[in-house]
């Protein structure tokens, strides 16, 4: 209760074996405020959940700006360090852009759909 | 015949939330394709918030100026915010290997990206974009 607003929840994580499968609840990944949130819950998977593989499903995510793209690679980089992988699926082909025009499709591991992405690991 | 639309909004984000929708609407109106509106909405995104954030740097008594017009060819826009300005070639390039795990800087490369025309003026604070409309299928 220590927060002043109620917090929403911004992620839906499902377990698949060893592997966090992680839905964005938003369809539009905006505002400062916003994906403050959701990298801080991200994080949470990794520093306090000691989960190790995080599969992230973008299937309901339609619009995203490059603040965003900041909290993927600190999350990729935190899953690095402790020899985990982060993979990235089923994003829009317009969003895909964005990943392709800064180069971060080089870096980050992306896969079609989430059956690929789960084998992926 | 180009009728510019021209609204000034005060460094809050909320505010320019509302522009992006007056402009999506613009759009739509237009029947631009969904493509060109995403790619419209992403650079409009980057831009509002490199001049609220970086340019007025959130400051409540400084504004936005933002000018636009749409055309059944083209999507063309101006935005100017009362920053000191910058010089965008001062930015690092984000693509670069060194820079690639960098957590920001991205803005402007997405403005380049998805727009067909991107430039800065006079000190900086000024930017004009422009989208030429792709061909519906």
């Amino acid at each position: 209760m220590a927060s002043q607003a109620p917090r929403r929840r911004r992620l839906e994580v499902e377990d698949i074996g060893d592997i966090a499968v992680v839905n964005f609840v938003d369809k539009k990944i905006l505002d400062e405020q916003n994906i403050q949130m959701i990298g801080d819950d991200l994080f949470r998977l990794v520093d306090e959940l000691g989960r190790r593989k995080v599969l992230l499903n973008f299937g309901n995510v339609e619009f995203m700006s490059s603040a965003a793209l900041g909290k993927l690679i600190t999350l990729h980089r935190k899953l690095q360090a402790v020899q985990g992988k982060l993979v990235l699926c089923k994003i829009a082909k317009d969003i895909l852009d964005v990943f392709k025009i800064t180069k971060l499709d080089k870096i980050l591991t992306i896969y079609p759909d989430e059956q690929a992405g789960l084998q992926g690991f | 015949m180009r009728v510019a639309t021209e609204l000034t909004i005060p460094s809050d984000l909320g505010e320019a939330r509302r522009v992006q929708e007056l402009i999506e609407e613009a759009l739509q109106a237009s029947a631009y394709t969904e493509h060109d509106i995403f790619a419209i909405k992403l650079a409009l995104e980057e831009a509002l918030i490199n001049a609220i954030k970086h340019g007025n740097q959130m400051d409540p008594d400084k504004r936005v100026l933002v000018v636009f017009h749409v055309t059944s060819e083209r999507f063309d826009i101006r935005i100017t915010d009362e920053g000191v300005g910058f010089n965008p070639e001062d930015v690092p390039d984000p693509t670069a290997i060194e820079n690639l795990e960098r957590p920001c800087g991205r803005g402007l490369l997405l403005m380049r990206g998805f727009m067909t025309e991107v430039e800065y003026h006079g000190r900086g604070n000024v930017v004009t974009m422009a989208k030429v409309r792709e061909a519906s299928t």
